[in-house]
């Protein structure tokens, strides 16, 4: 029998999985909660566990067609219904359509008697009264613990709850159960031990007055799952889980080039920029051009037509679209084009992992091309090393994986030997730029540096880092003995330069003159022995002349004197 | 299931129960037993099977079967289980006071 290519987890499971629609607890389940079985969902009071519950009930009532049936133990329904209606969660609508149905059990021990044996068999048919009626596929039992403080009979709150999770299962429904967090095990009333197929924990904790919420998969029968902690989001968007999994080292490794934005930084990138999807790590110390750089590149995506997300971190975006335009950078216009955004959140409001959720989500709300983030090192400060070091990786695999160019500021203090946050996260970095003011002649010069760029043969040349009013130029710099030239001690090296070609210019110009000079005075004796010359053609041609005239004459001479002669003598002889 | 008509201070019973289970059947007898003994004449009790009529179980915040709910006097008390002691319902109906008896 020909077997399809279907993924591993889904055949060797043979379960199938529940959207919850909350983003990225999907992906870090393969799929969502087992269906058709029930999943507690545990916590202390005020993590999210209501929430969670009613977004599985709202998403698979509203965009999977599953109706559902939120039975709730503690919180009234118009509470809840009021609750969640900031997220845009229309639940009034959802049972007017009878796609949801919600049951407040109220359980009051002081008006409760109890004599003898009863069961919860009244639970059991409000429940699949409710399911039965709108055809549910979802259940959502909040909190179910509630009925330990109701009834004193624990034997039989015990056996019915087990029967209760049974009968769900028998139902078919996919439900969640959430149970507040025990002393030394999950649930206070052990809910754990009748529900076994998925127990998530949710967790909120405060480190420097901080809080960060956590999420975890405890246990998930028949799936491998993600078993770290993965922060999670709420706030007016809902619920959202980071979760980067252990998707690692397979994503792609494109050729193409995106450009740095600065033509001459592009060039020492083999002329063609910073490869797509690679992270990019900008440190130096403060003022040394950062953020320019990262603006440059914000600035060049855009002109691309590319959207970019810059996470601010340290200043309000006015201030930096203020201080780009400084350096001719108009950044203002692709805010307005919808083409950047940015995000501003002081580092210390959240937690790290927050923080790092929060990215997640706009990426993937936004589908940037680029992102920024300005600066990594306050991140940095906002957690444990470590944590800070995993999140951050976490971070970089999640914008790998979709192909972002991603440029992280750092701050640095001291030089390039003591950058020490920078060693931290560089081994995750594609590229690194180092920035940095060198003190020379009395003045602080900006100099550029890269120190790494895989893939690519890149210049290791130390460059002079220029702003200006029409942005960044690099400069080549002098290296000399003392080391190289920046600043006033280049433009004078420059100034020398000048002078020398200056003379050079001077000397060539006096020789062309010298030259010219003969030339014209070897020309001038030419012209003279020329006219010498013809002076002497014309005086032997007129002697020529001359000559053959006397020769004539004297023919004549002599014909005439020969006449005469033979005339007289002819007479005599006779 | 009208067993007298109501006189002053008449009770108000309501028992739920869900199906012939064996429990359901020890709670009616024993609430019929108990009312004739203690409210002959002056008591009403609807029998209501959620089996049959599953809505009225959330309608009535019915989680526990079987269920009796003293309507009548006010306060509404509720009481849980076979009623099988006889004590303690007769404190859940406020009963077990000397002077409330005929």
């Amino acid at each position: 029998m020909h077997t399809p290519n279907i993924p591993l987890a889904k055949v060797s499971s043979g379960i199938f999985k529940a959207r919850t629609g909350v983003a990225g607890l999907d992906e870090l389940t393969g799929g969502g909660l087992p269906g058709g079985r029930p999943t507690l969902v545990c916590g202390a009071a005020g993590c999210g566990k209501t929430l969670l519950a009613v977004t599985f009930l709202y998403n698979g009532a509203a965009n999977f067609g599953e109706p559902g049936v939120f039975m709730t133990f503690e919180e009234r329904p118009q509470d809840l219904i009021k609750n969640v209606a900031s997220l845009n969660y229309d639940l009034d609508r959802l049972i007017k359509e009878n796609k949801l149905a919600i049951d407040h059990v109220r359980v009051e021990r002081s008006e409760i008697e109890e004599t003898g044996e009863y069961d919860l068999e009244g639970l059991f048919i409000r429940l699949g009264y409710a399911i039965d009626r709108i055809g549910a596929k979802r259940v959502v039992l909040d909190t179910v613990e509630a009925l330990f403080g109701g009834l004193s009979n624990q034997a039989i709150l015990r056996a019915e709850l087990r029967r209760l999770f049974e009968w769900l299962k028998d139902k078919g429904v996919t439900a969640i159960i959430t149970g507040e967090r025990g002393e030394g095990q999950l649930t206070r009333h052990g809910l754990e031990e009748y529900v076994s197929d998925c127990v998530i924990l949710l967790d909120h904790r405060v480190h420097e007055h901080i809080t960060t919420r956590r999420l975890r998969v405890v246990k998930y029968r028949g799936t491998a799952h993600g078993t770290n902690e993965y922060p999670f989001l709420i706030d007016d968007s809902g619920i959202s889980v980071m979760p980067i999994t252990s998707a690692g080292l397979d994503h792609l490794a494109p050729d193409e080039r995106i450009s740095s934005g600065i033509a001459d930084l592009d060039a020492m990138l083999e002329g063609g920029g910073y490869f797509r999807g690679s992270s990019v790590l900008v440190s130096g110390m403060a003022g040394s051009g950062k953020s320019s750089i990262a603006g440059h590149f914000a600035n060049a995506a855009c002109r691309n037509g590319e959207r970019c997300i810059y996470f601010a971190l340290e200043e309000s975006p006015a201030q930096i679209i203020r201080n780009m335009r400084s350096i001719g950078l108009d950044l203002q216009q692709w805010v307005d084009k919808g083409l950047l955004r940015y995000a501003a959140h002081r580092p210390s409001l959240f937690g790290l992992e927050t923080h790092l959720a929060t990215m997640h989500r706009d990426v993937a709300e936004f589908q940037p091309a680029t992102i920024i983030i300005d600066p990594l090192s306050s991140l940095l400060h906002a957690g444990d090393r470590n944590d800070a070091q995993a999140m951050i990786l976490r971070l970089v695999d999640f914008l790998k994986s979709k192909e972002i160019t991603a440029v992280f500021t750092s701050l640095t203090h001291g030089n390039v030997e003591h950058a020490m946050t920078d060693m931290q996260v560089s081994s995750l970095m594609d590229a690194w730029l180092l920035l940095y003011n060198r003190e020379s002649n009395g003045e602080h010069n900006r100099q550029l540096y890269l120190i790494k760029s895989r893939g690519m043969a890149h210049s290791n040349q130390v460059r002079e880092f220029v702003m200006t009013h029409e942005g960044i130029a690099l400069r080549e710099v002098y290296v000399g003995p003392e080391g190289v030239l920046t600043g006033s001690a280049r433009i004078a090296q420059e100034a020398r330069e000048r002078e020398r070609g200056m003379q050079l210019k001077h000397e060539n110009e006096r020789r062309n003159f010298d030259f010219t000079r003969r030339r014209r005075r070897i020309e001038a004796q030419i012209e003279e022995l020329q006219s010498q010359l013809a002076d002497e053609e014309r005086e032997f041609s007129a002697l020529t002349a001359e000559a053959s005239a006397h020769d004539a004459r004297a023919s004549e001479e002599r014909a005439r004197m020969g006449q005469s002669r033979r005339v007289a003598a002819p007479s005599s002889k006779k | 299931m009208i067993a007298a008509p109501v006189q002053e201070k008449g009770y108000n019973l309501r028992l739920y129960v869900a199906g012939q289970t064996p429990k359901s059947m020890a709670a009616i007898a024993n609430i019929r037993s108990l009312c004739e003994q203690y409210l002959p004449g002056r008591y009403t009790i609807d029998i209501i099977d959620l089996m049959k009529d599953p809505a009225l179980a959330q309608r009535h915040q019915i989680v526990a079967i079987p269920t009796l709910i003293r309507e009548l006097p006010e306060p509404i008390r509720r009481i849980i289980g076979d009623l099988s002691n006889t004590q303690r319902v007769l404190m859940g109906l406020d009963l077990d006071e000397p002077g409330q008896f005929a």
